[in-house]
């Protein structure tokens, strides 16, 4: 989307008059015919909402880890070369170190903005992932993955992967204490896999951990192959974007054919390129004040010591988190060769959670069967078992996330570390059921509220009296606007089993109408006209029958 | 773009937007009685279209914050000038860094809050909007792409001449297998990692010696309630040091002896209740260095499994399945603690091969 | 009994003399008591060196044992269930215990937690001089050790093996087992920090002069009092607690600008 809007200014072909703007329009157009690509996308329409932001973030924050990135190439050597350190940081000077260490800290103590520019490029990662995850959430909550945008939910998803693997590549690239531990505990749990584990690891490390090859294959990893494959799904990421137009939240006046919002040019260039700086700001202002991975505490990596405390950044700490909660003892010895079940399982539900999340919205398509285009976003609460799902979802992730810093939880709440496992372990598993359940009736109950709202108003506060003495609140019906977002969407009913042309009913028919009894049992469905009407008629009724009895 | 008038009337939930094509909107209910859609609500001035005063006032807000951005990044220059790092001064690298920050957070936000309060304020703000078409591509054009396609069969003969094809699709799977092969020189050859993964560098009479100095250890200097840390003598200076390091790695702990369980076969590897244990974690390797000398117990902190020095160093809690593997330990003329042998089982993380 | 501390903390030790009370502090003794052992045990590589007690001072450490350390400890230092044995602790395990405030233990804990010091420094050394003088055992360091200017980069590797495992490299602590954990070593007197390292207080092992010398300790304390003292040089350290500090951060703080953000960009204007 905002890709394109670098290239347009300059490109008015429309003026008449002459000057420097025109020829130079006109001189580019005749060689790119650039008027067409303005023509088609100079006005292309927008809708406005916050959440439509959280993926700008992502990929601005992206931006900013290239520009700075490319910076810290110009100094950064990814050599484990051994050096004596002899910079400016006392602590470390005549230190043992690899090249790589040694030239972070450079960077660090020594160049002058090196430490910002780190900090900006650890700051944005952090916020390029999490932009990323609220910008899924959005999408999942709203229901923006469903047909046709099912193919742009796993290219997000993919690059949901692709900016963890960035983040973890990045974060070992320093080889201090904190990150070599990190690579140790991927070895650790690579060597777990069964049958081709011991060489995985044997060859990702170029020989015996830690050898003296990992820091500079994951530099080329880091700036090179990965940063590829990011920039090519951006792209198609971006294409699908323009090609399916935006999503929109319900509303009056929009329709599944229309997008209503703001053009390009000049209004939503604006926004979106002024986002782009306020983004940028907002990363070099925490890298100004706070200090991000300060390595020179860790010193360089040495198989000996050990940090309390060491964790990877945030977002890989689902992993490591679902490592931790394994209880004792889950390794055993099967045909002379040894199966790690304390990594095979949590690798195994990751792996499940994470594909289960990837095919979510083919999962749900053949639930309810919808072909049609949705172009309109559903209100959480008007999809409950999905919200419900999500909930689900979002509760097992976070004990997982929690579970990672169980250490930290301890000696900040004063409690035992056991008990912090334990209790993560019960969130993990029944976690999700209760947040299924309460986040189900919550929706639900929202949805009645609506109804109630619609079909009797909203409550006015204003109480009145009956000539009976009983007093009643008066409710005031809503305007057909407000009215219009509470009833603008789409229901489902359980699907019923029906034989096919052989008149049998077959394992995966049942298996769809037993899931769609789960989505739909409960549905709640939007009022109609009618019921309107005779909810109207009845009120008046009463109105008047008492406006008569007060005569 | 068009200002749109008419496609505001469309029904909610019957909404089937696809026009020539009936689609199944599968279990959904399409109610013939739904709410009807009002269309666009009226249009609402801002402050800015109606008061030209406020309108003035947005624009010097504008303009001052592009001023205010202009300062910042001249500020940042001289920053970086004015505010040299001075070697081993680290408060000259935090002004440095911070000055220079400063400078540029104005910069960028100057320019930031300024377009948008730019677009939100001043620029035309009516409601445009665009009419979507669906994805598929129409009757005609998909058509015609089945016919190129069906073209392009024929002349090539891809479905007719069926060896050619399935040659081609063979030699296609084949073709990447060089590369797989390639991949083997990415750890050098003949070195067996298994081999490697079982041994480590103590060897009978090898001297136990602190991190990282490497001065041997006596047995009279290892008090109850110590611990050291400890690597083979021979360790500093050694070839493919951390490589032996992450294996060798050993903490070394005095437990009053009565405190100390000890099975007969293992009751000749102490020393005095000097009992030494590889310090890898047999979950996924972090250094197990978090010793309590009274409920003798080792915390890995990394996945916090937990070990009982007192018995065998066997897991009580945590993920961890195997207790630390023992260096059976002895004491040379001279009082100085050594290694009987190498480790009785491959330390660190568990592997597929190593029963 | 009569009352030294300078901040007497209401019925506290009247409550732990009552014979009931004491129930629920044998569970405490038991744990305790095995660090006892321990303290013993190791006093037998340090001589106590110092003789620098006076016999007025002793007595004046006598009378204060009696009447704050006596009933669970002993009379005699013999130790009892409710605390262990202070025979050979040496005058720097009771300048560590009681000068940090951990001592008198004021309630059943998972581990003795630092409080406002309940002495004098002139009482806490009559103390630490009557327990010495029961028995020889480690003593208070001289001030050559603790001045932190030593070899600050061989201190920050020793310390790197030897503490940060429990300490966390920056000396922001970390957790242990069952509720106890390493606390934060920032703020900690040098000579605080060499008498822990030296008497191996509650479950933190001990590292005598024949694993960490008294110049390797000079070295450590040299490296925490740098790390301490100098400025931060990335800004605002988070707590120093590493990736999950930095993460909770970056989701509040950060995230919770640019969400800020956004809605007044998409908020429509007056």
């Amino acid at each position: 989307m905002s890709t394109s809007t670098a290239t347009r200014p300059e490109t008015s072909v429309e003026k008449k008059s002459g000057g420097f703007t025109a020829a130079a329009s006109n001189y580019l157009d005749e060689r790119t015919s650039i008027s067409a690509v303005v023509k088609e996308f100079g006005r292309k329409v927008f809708p406005d909402h916050w959440s439509f932001l959280l993926g700008e973030v992502a990929l601005y924050s992206f931006v900013v880890i290239l520009l700075s990135g490319t910076f810290l190439t110009f100094f950064f050597q990814a050599s484990m070369a051994e050096v004596h350190y002899d910079g400016s940081y006392v602590p470390l000077k005549g230190v043992e170190m690899s090249a790589a260490m040694a030239s972070t800290l450079d960077i660090s103590f020594d160049i002058r903005g090196g430490l910002l520019m780190r900090q900006i490029h650890h700051w944005a990662a952090l916020l390029f992932v999490a932009s990323i995850g609220l910008h899924m959430m959005r999408i999942f909550f709203t229901g923006a993955f469903r047909k046709p945008r099912e193919l742009n939910w796993v290219i997000g998803f993919v690059l949901f992967i692709l900016a963890m693997a960035e983040g973890f590549t990045g974060y070992s690239l320093p080889d201090d204490l904190l990150s070599g531990n990190g690579l140790r505990i991927i070895d650790g749990m690579i060597k777990g896999i069964p049958l081709v584990g011991t060489w995985i690891s044997f060859l990702l490390f170029g020989g015996e951990f830690p050898g003296t090859a990992i820091v500079g294959r994951l530099y080329t990893l880091h700036i090179l192959l990965l940063p590829a494959l990011v920039l090519l799904f951006i792209a198609l990421h971006l294409v699908f974007v323009v090609v399916h137009k935006h999503t929109q939240f319900s509303g009056p006046g929009k329709t599944q054919q229309n997008v209503v919002g703001y053009p390009v040019l000049p209004v939503y260039a604006a926004k979106a390129g002024g986002f782009f700086f306020i983004v940028f700001g907002v990363i070099v202002l925490l890298a100004t004040f706070f200090t991000i991975n300060p390595i020179w505490n860790y010193g360089p990596y040495d198989p000996s010591p050990v940090s309390a405390g060491t964790q990877p950044d945030w977002y890989i700490g689902f992993a490591d988190g679902a490592l931790r909660l394994i209880p004792p003892h889950l390794e055993f010895v099967l045909f002379d060769r040894t199966w790690s079940f304390n990594i095979l399982i949590p690798l195994g539900a990751l792996g499940l959670f994470i594909v289960l999340a990837m095919i979510y919205p083919f999962i749900e398509a053949w639930v309810t069967g919808d072909k049609r285009e949705h172009h309109i976003l559903d209100r959480p609460r008007n999809a409950a078992t999905r919200t419900a799902i999500g909930a689900a979802g979002l509760t097992f992730y976070a004990g997982l996330w929690a579970a990672a810093s169980s250490d930290i939880i301890a000696t900040h709440f004063k409690l035992t570390m056991e008990g912090v496992i334990h209790a993560l372990q019960f969130v993990v598993i029944a976690g999700p059921f209760i947040a299924y359940f309460i986040t189900k009736r919550i929706c639900l109950a929202l949805q009645k509220k609506d109804r109630e709202i619609v079909l009797h108003g909203y409550e006015s506060g204003r109480i009145i009296r009956l000539p009976g003495g009983e007093y009643i609140e008066k409710h005031e019906p809503i305007d057909e606007y407000q009215r219009w977002k509470l009833v603008s969407y789409h229901d489902y009913k359980p699907l019923m089993i029906r034989p096919n042309s052989r008149g049998k009913i077959s394992v995966g028919q049942r298996a769809r109408a037993a899931l769609s009894r789960w989505f739909f049992e409960d549905r709640i469905a939007p009022p109609t006209r009618g019921e309107i009407e005779a909810s109207h008629h009845h009120e008046d009724h009463v109105e008047i029958e008492s406006s008569h009895q007060n005569h | 773009m068009a200002q749109d008038g008419t496609s505001g009337t469309e029904l909610a939930a019957a909404g089937d937007h696809d026009e020539a094509h009936a689609v199944s909107p599968g279990t959904a209910v399409v109610s013939s009685d739904a709410v009807r859609d009002p269309g666009l609500p009226p249009h609402r001035l801002r402050v800015t279209d109606t008061n030209p005063k406020k309108a003035k006032t947005a624009e010097r807000a504008v303009y001052t914050l592009f001023y205010l951005s202009l300062a910042g990044s001249i500020f940042a220059v001289a920053a970086y000038m004015a505010f040299p790092i001075v070697p081993e001064d680290l408060l000259s690298v935090r002004l440095n860094n911070m000055f220079i920050g400063i400078g540029m957070t104005l910069a960028l936000l100057g320019i930031g809050i300024g377009a948008v309060h730019w677009g939100k304020a001043l620029m035309a703000d009516h409601e445009a909007i665009d009419i979507r078409h669906p994805v598929r591509g129409t009757d005609e054009t998909r058509a015609r792409a089945v016919e190129i396609f069906d073209e392009a069969n024929q002349e090539s003969g891809f479905g007719r001449r069926s060896l050619i094809r399935n040659t081609l699709i063979g030699s296609l799977i084949a073709f990447p297998l060089p590369a797989v092969v390639l991949f083997r020189g990415l750890a050098p050859e003949g070195e067996d990692p298994v081999e490697l993964l079982s041994h480590t560098m103590w060897e009978a009479g090898t001297r136990l010696a602190r991190d990282p100095d490497g001065t041997p250890i006596k047995a009279s200097d290892v008090t109850i309630g110590s611990v050291f840390h400890v690597i083979p003598e021979n360790l500093p200076g050694s070839e493919h040091m951390l490589e032996e390091k992450t294996k060798a790695i050993v903490l070394l702990m005095r437990l009053k002896p009565e405190d100390l369980v000890e099975e007969e076969s293992r009751k000749d590897w102490s020393y005095n209740g000097i009992v030494a244990y590889s310090k890898v974690c047999t979950h996924v390797g972090c250094p197990v260095a978090l010793y309590e000398q009274q409920t003798h117990h080792l915390l890995c902190p990394c996945h916090q499994s937990q070990f009982d020095v007192a018995n065998h160093a066997a897991v009580i809690f945590g993920p961890a399945a195997r207790p630390l593997p023992q260096l059976p330990i002895a004491v040379d003329d001279e009082g100085y603690l050594v290694a009987q042998s190498d480790f009785r089982e491959p330390v660190g993380p568990s592997f597929w091969e190593r029963h | 009994m009569f009352r030294t501390s300078r901040k007497p903390r209401a019925g506290r030790k009247t409550g732990r003399r009552s014979p009931l009370a004491s129930v629920s502090l044998i569970a405490l003794g038991l744990l305790l008591s095995g660090g006892a052992y321990a303290l013993v045990s190791s006093s037998t590589a340090v001589a106590d060196t110092s003789s620098t007690a006076t016999q007025a001072t002793v007595e004046e450490g006598e009378k204060l044992f009696q009447a704050n350390c006596a009933t669970c400890h002993g009379l005699d230092l013999e130790g009892s269930d409710d605390g262990p044995s202070l025979i050979g602790v040496g005058s720097a395990a009771v300048d560590f215990q009681v000068g940090t405030g951990r001592m008198p233990l004021q309630a059943h804990a998972p581990q003795a937690p630092v409080k406002p010091v309940q002495f004098t420094d002139d009482q806490v050394n009559a103390l630490a001089q009557y327990v010495a003088s029961i028995a020889p055992g480690p003593s208070i360091p001289e001030d050559q050790y603790l001045d932190a200017e030593g070899d600050a980069a061989r201190g920050a590797e020793l310390f790197r093996v030897n503490c940060a495992m429990c300490h966390n490299v920056a000396g922001a602590g970390g957790a242990l087992t069952e509720g106890k954990y390493a606390p934060a070593l920032t703020g900690v007197t040098p000579s605080h920090i060499y008498e822990a390292m030296l008497t191996g207080p509650q479950n933190m092992p001990v590292f005598n002069d024949a694993n960490l010398t008294p110049e390797d300790k000079r070295d450590i304390i040299t490296a925490l009092k740098f790390q301490e003292n100098s400025t931060s040089v990335g800004g605002h350290p988070l707590g120093a607690l590493g990736p999950v500090a930095e993460g909770l951060f970056l989701w509040i703080a950060g995230m919770g600008i640019i969400v800020a953000l956004t809605v007044w960009i998409t908020a429509r204007s007056n």
